[in-house]
């Protein structure tokens, strides 16, 4: 039979450095945020001639933007575009990055999106709250639902620790790919995550529940058993719905990927992180707590 | 069979017939007020705005609510003057504006129709081809007017008024004026009775000009700047009909006076006796003056709503309120036309997965959940239909995701039936008991998912994101529906089908070398 509560080191270090990983990409690429959180402006312009990375930063420069980034954006169409994100742009500045652009031979009139600070602040205060009130939620849901159990609350805890595992996982994956995607962390990316938690929970209380029902048939079992005879239990379970709802994910990916990319992708990230954390982190992480190994687990991995 | 299981499978069939029914039976869809199924933006295409509006120069007998109406109703006005279908325009807070104009995807553009101030201005009729005889071209039949009468203040003779040239009258000066002109027929309603039609320039009847008037010399075209105070709608006790009243300051009274003493001179009942009220170039509404009128006036003769409709408007013209642009996206429209097909594409090939999955590992009851998943599908998909949700990009996603997790119930129920044969009850206890035992996880589950589900809607209706806010409807919608589906037309189907001998076989529902492998007696 396997082991999942005596192997629990192992897959606690999986994800540790997975979101090592992903600190590090974070720190040396930078998180891949969206102008939804970031606020500013993003426009994509094209030109008629080859024109250099340098004229367009230069002219950003000009007219007081030297922090714009711009990157090339090669279509067949359309061999000389770029994009260029840069903080909001006032009406004067526009009109004359408008003027100096055609100068250098652009095509079409400036196109752009933007969002001005104070929005962009609200989103992302929006976006935290939201996260933080969902968390709270599910913590306060769970605790009620296992309310007959003794110290409910350690389910609802380690429930929260197994959602917070899957939203570090998912920003950890996003900020490797971020660049080689090209992938945006904006409000589509936090409602895949809100969805994800939703998700994972699910699949967490599902051990637990089994976790309930055999603690009431426990006799002399320890704590440890049952809770590895129950992820054993449901394991077909755990696998069968996560492959299921996979398929339909990775349908949706290949057919419409690049128009939610992001939004997708945080989704299956999401339900594969999910699956993982309900089978090899929420219920460890109960008997770690549960058998007072807490302070003894910190000591060996220090 | 039990009578429950009777009642709750003719239950099934008949809501089954309904969702099918709503879905392709066109009469019975508009019975029920069936709508269409709206597009949100990113499939469409189009313009995604965010105003924050100014209230600093809001004179103080306004409240900065009613100006916010006042504003969005002209905003609507503006757009939907220009042909453009459903725009979204949201109150988000005090004092945001979400715009989104569906197939507009040139930002200048949509904003330019959006319009900066918001300036209500008045216009004459004047015939085409002006009748010789001077009587009207064409006569409306009274009583069906709005009109425009004094209010108590009482109005001098025209005589006694600065005196109005003839010449004027006809003609008034059209090149100072702002605005293109625009053209008007006379053009039966519904019902039949001629009304005011905005036409093209070829079957134009008239031509709608700035009404003007000349201060100190110079010709000024009137327009709800010169309102003194609000337009407001009363119910004066005498008639008990509603009616909205106005005021003009100094410059107003003149123009208006000048205009009104014109007007009046036309026929009775003429269309060129009527006074056109424009918001910027979009035509609103035309009262018949009922004489000349100086200060302030009452526009009679029509309904509560649309008095109210009316006053929004004027008073949106009196006051300025400047809209600072926060937020601009624009949005492929491209995009979305594929986006539609590959979504039912992805869908189908998502739903034939995973009916092959569950038809392969869990046998007959896998079978009877695939027929619950299609019926979920088409339960779904009704409830689209009559409870109109924007579908959004998010949203057919949130969809197709409630598909896999819908399944995900109906796993729970399978894996733990297989567990109470295996243990060796009948096939009949296995079904009570794999439903009884899974239904605590089902419920948690997703009560955790709703949970979410409303913080997300919550969410995407104070950030302003529809997107957000479709995906939390269709996956709650989703979730709530999977749950009936699962719990009751799964259970009903397998509980049904256990009274027919015919799908006794342990067979069909765990497979045989694992039946070996145990020493179950079976039924």
């Amino acid at each position: 039979m396997f082991d999942f509560i005596g192997k629990k080191r192992y897959f606690f270090s999986l994800s540790t450095l997975i979101i090592v990983c992903g600190i590090v990409f974070a720190i040396v690429q930078g998180v891949p945020w969206g102008i939804d959180f970031t606020g500013g402006t993003i426009m994509t312009v094209g030109f008629d001639q080859t024109v250099e990375k340098d004229a367009v930063e230069n002219i950003l420069a000009e007219i007081g933007h030297p922090e714009a980034q711009i990157q090339g954006a090669e279509t067949d169409e359309n061999p000389n575009a770029f994009i260029i994100r840069s903080k909001e742009l006032g009406r004067a500045e526009e009109e004359a990055l408008d003027e100096a652009l055609k100068e250098i031979g652009m095509t079409g009139d400036l196109e752009f999106d933007s969002v001005s600070d104070p929005i962009a602040k609200e989103k992302a205060r929006g976006a935290a709250i939201a996260v933080v009130v969902a968390t709270i939620g599910i913590l306060l849901y769970i605790s009620w639902a296992f309310r007959k159990l003794p110290k409910p609350f350690r389910y609802g805890t380690c429930a929260v620790i197994a959602l917070a595992h899957d939203v570090l996982i998912a920003l950890a994956v996003f900020s490797i790919l971020g660049n080689a995607l090209d992938l945006e962390i904006n409000l589509m990316f936090i409602t895949g995550l809100l969805t994800v938690i939703g998700y994972s929970v699910n699949d967490t209380i599902v051990v637990f529940d089994r976790i309930r029902e055999n603690l009431g048939k426990a006799g002399r079992q320890g704590f440890e058993t049952v809770v590895n005879n129950s992820l054993i239990e449901t394991l077909s379970r755990s696998l069968n719905t996560s492959l299921t709802t996979l398929l339909v994910l990775v349908a949706v990916y290949l057919f419409v990927g690049e128009a939610i990319e992001s939004f997708m992708l945080v989704l299956i990230v999401g339900v594969i992180s999910g699956t993982y954390s309900s089978i090899f982190i929420a219920s460890q992480a109960l008997v770690v707590w549960e058998t007072g190994s807490v302070r003894r687990f910190f000591k060996r991995t220090a | 069979m039990r009578t429950r299981d009777k009642v709750l499978l003719l239950l099934i069939v008949i809501l089954m017939a309904l969702a099918l029914m709503t879905l392709f039976w066109s009469s019975f869809g508009e019975s029920i007020e069936r709508e269409e199924l709206k597009l949100g933006l990113d499939l469409e295409g189009g313009a995604h705005l965010v105003y924050e509006a100014d209230f600093s120069e809001l004179p103080e007998d306004t409240e900065p609510d009613d100006a916010m109406s006042g504003v969005m109703a002209v905003i609507e006005k503006r757009i939907n003057a220009y042909g453009v279908s459903e725009p979204v325009i949201q109150k988000i807070g005090d004092d945001r504006l979400l715009i989104q104009i569906p197939g507009i995807d040139d930002l200048e553009e949509a904003k330019s129709r959006i319009g900066e101030t918001a300036l209500i201005k008045f216009r004459e009729f004047v015939p085409i081809e002006p009748d010789s005889s001077g009587t009207p071209v064409q006569s409306i039949a009274p009583g069906t007017l709005t009109e425009i009468i004094a209010s108590g203040t009482p109005v001098e003779p025209v005589a006694t008024g600065t005196p109005v040239e003839p010449s004027v009258s006809g003609t008034p000066a059209q090149s100072s004026g702002s605005g293109s002109p625009s053209y008007f027929a006379l053009r039966p309603d519904e019902e039949g009775k001629p009304v005011l039609t905005e036409v093209p320039k070829a079957e134009a009847e008239y031509k709608a000009i700035p009404a003007m008037g000349t201060i100190d010399g110079k010709k000024i075209e009137l327009t709800s700047q010169y309102f003194s105070g609000k337009v407001e709608v009363r119910m004066p006790q005498s008639s008990n009909q509603p009616e909205i009243f106005f005021k003009w300051n100094d410059i107003g009274s003149d123009l208006f006076y000048e205009i009104t003493s014109r007007l009046a001179a036309k026929p009775e009942d003429s269309v060129e006796r009527r006074l056109g009220i424009f918001v910027g170039d979009a035509y609103e509404s035309s009262p018949h003056v009922n004489g000349p009128i100086r200060d302030d006036g009452v526009i009679t003769g029509m309904t509560l709503d649309e008095c109210r409709h009316l006053t929004s408007f004027l008073n949106a013209g009196r006051i300025t309120v400047p809209l600072h642009t926060l937020e601009q996206h624009s949005v492929d429209p491209t995009l979305g036309e594929n986006f539609v097909d590959w979504s039912v594409q992805a869908g189908v090939i998502g739903l034939l997965l995973v009916i092959l999955f569950l038809i392969l590992y869990y046998r007959m009851p896998g079978l009877i959940a695939s027929i619950a998943l299609l019926i979920y599908v088409a339960l779904v998909l009704s409830v689209y239909q009559i409870w109109p949700i924007t579908l959004t990009l998010a949203g057919i996603a949130g969809f197709i995701l409630s598909i896999g997790m819908a399944v995900d119930a109906n796993v729970l129920i399978f894996e733990r039936m297989k567990e109470e044969l295996r243990s060796g009850r009948t096939l009949r206890a296995a079904i009570e008991l794999g439903f009884n035992r899974a239904w605590s996880a089902i419920r948690d589950g997703n009560v955790s998912t709703l949970i979410t589900c409303f913080i997300l809607g919550f969410m995407g209706h104070k950030l302003g994101a529809p997107s957000v806010e479709g995906f939390a409807w269709t996956l709650g919608i989703g979730v709530l529906i999977s749950l009936f589906s699962a719990v009751v037309v799964t259970k009903t189907f397998l509980r049904a089908l256990s009274y027919t001998g015919v799908v006794n076989q342990r067979a069909l529902y765990i497979s045989a070398m694992k039946e070996k492998m145990l020493s179950g007696e079976g039924r």
